[in-house]
């Protein structure tokens, strides 16, 4: 299996504080890794740095084998439109945009908006009768799938979900859960940072973070 | 769908979703644009209706009769004549003589009292304009008459001591607040038929034309009758001084209102981006270059611009021509070029207050606004 990201001794570093301290990590396509942690601990900008939007202070990563660290701002934003699929933990849905103009918003950006297309990715999570309504007239549960639905659409090669349950209940964990089951049976890499052993049990792989080093990989069966 | 469509589709969902932002954002462009057309139409229509309104407060041609060149009712008429008649506000004819009333010495003006109520709009008559058999009193007249309207005057001319005094009744006082009221008036028939004769001292012209034009008229005047013919300049030079002075003090607030417009926007602007920085580091996550944010936000002020100056246009015409109503009782003119320009101009400012604060939204780091806590 072909190794799609790879950090190599990536270091973030704040003033004096080391958010990140020499992490080294290599992910497998179509492998669905968990990242855990406490609050704190350098999740999310590791997240950010594999993500694009964050460079590191020393290190490298390597996305498909192309070095970003070498790469300007610009270049940054297109791969990041290209290859990478992005779910927070609060939604972050444009208020403004039904829900399926959302997902188009993701399409605009990276080549060009199809309506069929974007309806049939809310099908997918099961939001199509939903599509032309605002955020605001949706469910925490159902504002997170439509953005599953707009980070799934462009076919990304990595997905990065930061606590993409951190916000919702019971029942919608499950849901989303469900789905993300569903994007790792069709092949994607998936990477997700959570605090909750349930979704982390469902990877494959989960490594510990810890003041910013990894501390522990562990290997579910 | 292509992209430009789904462009305006969002540019359209930003300012119809967010109606009470497009509220705040669309008033601070439509009011500016409101009074600045309003005041440039104004600006535009004042010297034509004020150049109506000087002209009918007073002559600016006046002939003057001396003892070797005496006026006469015929040569005032003649001349009255070579005046285009869509020019000629009015022109009216006095004589003045010595006259007692009631044995104290006053100065009668025996006037065309129609044409003087024209010429003259800011004379205040209590009571009625004389009619035949009757005369109009200056205040300080009737103040030592001790005369009220009504009254019944005797009146003789002074230069023929001997003839039969005639009786006249009081019609009305006239106030203006100067030399006028030293004045006793009365139709000019009831002098000359005092005097016998048909001479007239000066005949005034309301003539609503240019100065050039005045010239000319005056020196066909002076041609064809003879006559001492004048332009009075100093109607003319005033009413100059007061229009440049109008206009510059309508330049000045068209500034100050440009400036205001442009922070009151910038300043809306700037509470918008800053309400929206999440959705711009969204929008960069999710692959919008700097470029492009600037592009759509751009194009909403560009939008807001030109709902601004329609909204601007509109209530601005509305706005004159109310100003002009109330002021000289006449419409506006509608322009459509000054339409178009306040809705371009509209656009251009609001689109130039918004770049400073667009610039800077282009510059949001996604990773910092959409940091989960
Ligand atoms: N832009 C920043 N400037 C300074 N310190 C930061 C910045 N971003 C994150 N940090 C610090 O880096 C550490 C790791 O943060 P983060 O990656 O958000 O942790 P986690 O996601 O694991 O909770 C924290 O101590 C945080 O305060
Ligand atoms: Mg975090």
């Amino acid at each position: 299996m072909a190794v799609v990201l790879k950090l190599e001794h990536i270091s973030k570093i704040y003033g004096d504080l080391k958010a990140l301290d020499d992490i080294n990590l290599e992910v497998q396509e179509g492998e669905w890794l968990s990242i855990m942690g406490p609050s704190g601990s350098g999740k999310s900008t590791m997240m950010n740095i594999i993500g694009c939007m964050d460079t590191p202070s020393m290190g490298k990563v390597l996305l498909e084998g192309q070095d970003l660290s070498a790469l300007t701002g610009a270049e940054l934003t297109s791969i990041r439109r290209d290859k990478i699929g992005l779910i927070f933990q609060q939604f972050h849905l444009v208020n403004y945009l039904t829900a399926l103009e959302n997902v188009m918003l993701a399409q605009y950006y990276h080549s060009l908006p199809d309506e069929q297309e974007a309806l049939e990715a809310l099908k997918q999570v099961g939001l199509e009768k939903r599509a032309s309504h605002l955020p605001s007239q949706l469910s925490g549960g159902e504002q997170q799938r439509v953005c599953i639905a707009r980070a799934l659409i462009n076919y990304p090669r990595v997905i990065l979900a930061d606590e993409p349950t951190g916000n919702l209940d019971e029942n919608n964990e499950k849901l989303v859960i469900e789905l993300f089951k569903r994007m790792h049976e069709e092949g994607r890499t998936v990477i997700v940072v959570t605090h909750d052993p349930e979704v982390a049990e469902h990877s494959q792989r989960t490594v510990i973070i810890d003041h910013g080093r990894l501390s522990k990989t562990v290997h579910n069966t | 769908m292509n992209k430009q469509l789904f462009f305006l589709r969002m540019l359209l969902s930003s300012l119809l979703r967010r109606r009470s932002r497009l509220l705040v954002a669309l008033l601070a462009v439509g009011l500016g644009a409101t009074l600045l057309s309003g005041l440039v139409t104004l600006y535009k229509d004042v010297p034509r209706q004020l150049g109506r309104e000087f002209r009918s407060y007073g002559a600016n041609l006046v002939i003057t009769s001396d003892s070797t060149h005496p006026l006469t009712v015929a040569l005032a008429e003649q001349a009255a004549a070579l005046v285009p008649q869509d020019k000629l506000i009015g022109h009216s004819s006095c004589r003045y003589e010595n006259i007692r009333i009631n044995e104290l010495p006053f100065m009668a003006s025996g006037c065309e009292l129609e044409q003087l109520r024209k010429t003259a709009p800011y004379w205040q008559v209590d009571g009625q304009w004389p009619q035949a058999g009757e005369v109009l009193l200056g205040q300080q007249v009737a103040a030592s008459l001790g005369a009220f309207a009504g009254d019944v005057l005797e009146l003789a001319l002074t230069a023929r001591g001997a003839q039969e005094p005639r009786t006249f009744k009081v019609a009305g006082l006239l106030k203006t607040g100067s030399a006028e009221e030293k004045f006793v008036y009365l139709p000019l028939s009831e002098l000359l038929s005092l005097t016998s004769d048909e001479r007239v001292d000066i005949t005034e012209f309301s003539i609503q034309a240019g100065e050039q034009e005045l010239g000319t008229l005056a020196q066909t005047m002076r041609e064809s009758t003879g006559q001492h013919v004048r332009l009075v300049r100093r109607v003319t030079h005033s009413e100059v001084t007061v229009l440049s002075k109008l206009k510059a003090l309508v330049y000045i607030v068209t500034v100050v209102v440009l400036v205001l417009t442009m922070v009151c926007v910038a300043t809306t602007m700037v509470a918008v981006v800053a309400e929206r920085r999440r959705e711009i580091g969204l929008r960069k996550a999710l692959g919008a270059s700097d470029r492009g944010i600037f592009a759509e936000f751009m194009g909403e002020s560009v939008l807001l611009g030109l709902g601004g100056g329609v909204l601007g246009a509109v209530l601005g015409y509305l706005f004159a021509d109310a100003v002009s109503e109330q002021v000289f009782g006449r419409p506006v003119q509608v322009n459509v070029w000054l339409s178009l320009v306040t809705v371009l101009l509209s656009i251009v400012v609001t689109a130039l207050s918004c770049v400073v604060p667009v610039k800077s939204a282009s510059r949001v780091d996604p990773a910092q606004v959409l940091r989960g806590e």
